[in-house]
């Protein structure tokens, strides 16, 4: 969530819909010029929308990257390609893209991890299923907040005086209280952390359904050849998850690299550079420096990048 | 024989206490939050911490509640979630059944845009967003914030209601369109009432991504009477001196509406939105 969070989320393709296309074909053609206006006005209301506040405003966004002095005054001028050299030499911004790399792949491959440990934990013979439901509900909780509860949470917890401070120099690994998210060599990482546990849970959830609509008739098999639990871990388990844990891997990639309130909330970018993200740098062009024109171009750019990721997902649901 | 038995009470200790590792690193922050919204601010910090306070109070929450500025921000939450929930199953239903029952030229090419844009990223739009906002005069006013939220909740609604009008037998509304009614009352009248554990679930989502929703929250609105709970919350992290227990309480009346209608409908929902997911 925020889905986050802002959760722009889980797009199953176009398959299920156009699976059904060969059996209605036939005698929808014919009826076609009767009605054919008919399910156009059904979907006229989404084209609207859809046109108005997505299509437009993102030439609007690609027209501001070519010109100079956009929103801020009456008649900007094309400048070329002005802005995108002023973004990609930017310092800052290159900082911005090297700490989105590390924060989107540490992240994603943390929930692979924690999600497929949590949900075959979950998923398991031995405990009764009172049980595993009241499991299911404290995993699920960290998906539950938003993102400005999430970053106060951890602005509690993390502060120098709070309690993981506490409990780090009680056991005595520690001398003193570090301030997690103030402190420029801990903020990536703390902040990775938070985001770790504050997205495992829908990993969970989906690898969870996906374990259980693995047929049982393979485990047997498979025991029958003498494989025991790692063999059929591996043999069984992971091939026949790999669709879901391959496809929910780059929707993290894409809804991580667009996570912009946890950031903001928590170090806001800061201290110095250390935690800036594209989202981070872009927003602050806009809105703290009014540089709508360079804004623009880095969100150009950043919507490049997940076209490239959307891409790579769309591909990935086609093969299967 | 009993080494098995014995075997298998070591493997289930072990995922039992395996268990119990994840459900601290899972719920231990959250009950930390709920604690410190007891809290007086004073023992916040207080060294040994406490997850149990000596003196419970329900301080924060009065001050909260007792707040008009701070209900306020509950109210917009309320007013643009309720909108945007309404909004987006009407229109979600239109295309859903559009997309369901009909086969037509652009159908791919539709459905193509449909799925795409959902990954285009909140932070690219958010400034032309502004520039319209601003233009159409509606900057700082919830049909801003309204429609704003609409483009990131309707694709899914329409996906996920699509697969559900797709599990209905087509004789359904064919039966009734015999009798000469059109597809609009087919829809309507037949339809639309068989599918309400659907909507449920798509309406629980657009719920809960309006009510959490912060990057237009924050640039398309100025003024504290038009911010919204996961604004209010940021605010009152900057306004006085950190009151941590009013943050915490604050934190928790924001989240009450979400979680009540994820335990309420736990598996509708998870339902409908890994079926996206996983058999995709």
């Amino acid at each position: 969530m925020k889905l986050a969070n802002l959760n722009p989320t889980a797009a199953p393709p176009d398959t299920k819909v156009a699976s059904q296309t060969p059996a209605a074909a036939g005698s929808g053609k014919l009826r076609f010029f009767a009605r054919g206006l008919v399910p156009y006005a059904y979907l006229s209301p989404t084209v609207i929308l859809i046109s108005v506040l997505m299509i437009v405003p993102i030439a609007m966004v690609v027209s501001y990257s070519f010109k100079d002095n956009v929103i801020v005054e009456e008649n900007p001028v094309l400048v070329g390609l002005a802005n995108y050299t002023k973004v990609l030499t930017d310092p800052d911004f290159l900082v911005a893209l090297k700490n989105t790399f590390v924060f989107i792949t540490v992240s994603t491959v943390a929930h692979l991890v924690l999600g497929l440990t949590f949900a075959l934990m979950l998923n398991t013979s031995l405990l009764g299923g009172v049980t595993k439901a009241v499991f299911r509900i404290i995993y699920i909780l960290p998906w539950l907040f938003t993102v400005a509860v999430i970053a106060v949470i951890w602005r509690l917890l993390l502060d120098p005086s709070g309690v993981v401070n506490y409990l780090l120099t009680t056991v005595g690994r520690m001398q003193q209280g570090v301030d997690w998210l103030s402190d420029p060599g801990t903020a990536l990482w703390a902040l990775t952390f938070v985001n770790i546990w504050a997205g495992f849970p829908f990993f969970m959830i989906s690898i969870l359904a996906g374990l259980q609509g693995i047929s049982s008739d393979l485990y047997e098999a498979a025991s029958v050849d003498g494989a025991g639990a790692v063999r059929q871990f591996l043999n069984v388990t992971i091939p026949q998850l790999r669709p879901v844990l391959v496809s929910m891997a780059v929707l993290d990639l894409i809804w991580t690299s667009q996570q912009f309130a946890l950031i903001w909330m928590t170090t806001g970018g800061g201290p110095l550079n250390a935690t800036e993200m594209l989202s981070t740098y872009t927003y602050k062009q806009a809105f703290s420096s009014y540089e709508f024109a360079t804004a623009s171009a880095s969100a150009v750019i950043v919507l490049l990048l997940s076209l490239v990721l959307a891409f790579f997902y769309v591909r990935l649901q086609k093969e299967r | 024989m009993h080494t098995r038995k014995r075997r298998r009470l070591g493997a289930k200790i072990a995922v039992f206490t395996g268990l119990c590792l994840g459900a601290a690193f899972a719920g231990l922050p959250v009950l930390w939050m709920l604690s410190t919204s007891f809290k007086a601010n004073g023992e916040v910090f207080q060294v040994p911490p406490r997850l149990v306070t000596e003196n419970f109070s329900l301080e924060a929450y009065r001050s909260i509640l007792g707040d008009p500025d701070k209900l306020r921000f509950f109210v917009n939450s309320y007013v643009v979630a309720l909108s945007v929930t309404a909004l987006t199953l009407f229109v979600a239903i239109l295309a859903a059944y559009g997309f369901s029952r009909y086969e037509f030229p652009l159908k791919r090419s539709v459905n193509a845009v449909i799925i795409s844009v959902q990954a285009v990223p909140p932070i690219t739009l958010v400034i032309p967003y502004f520039g319209l906002v601003v233009a159409l005069g509606l900057y700082n006013t919830y049909p801003g914030l309204i429609l704003t939220h609409i483009v990131f909740t309707l694709p899914y609604a329409i996906i996920m209601m699509t697969a559900y009008f797709n599990t209905l037998p087509k004789e359904l509304d064919e039966s009734v369109k015999v009798d000469g009614a059109s597809s609009w009352t087919a829809l309507w009248r037949v339809l639309v009432p068989i599918s309400v554990p659907g909507m449920i679930a798509v309406g629980v989502y657009t719920f809960m991504i309006s009510w959490n929703e912060y990057l237009f929250a924050l640039t398309l609105t100025r003024t504290d009477n038009m911010r919204t709970v996961p604004i209010g919350i940021q605010l009152l992290m900057g306004q006085h001196s950190y009151e941590w227990n009013q943050m915490m309480a604050m934190s928790i009346l924001g989240s009450i509406p979400v979680l009540v209608l994820f335990l309420l409908f736990q598996r509708r929902f998870i339902g409908g939105l890994t079926s996206g997911a996983v058999k995709a």
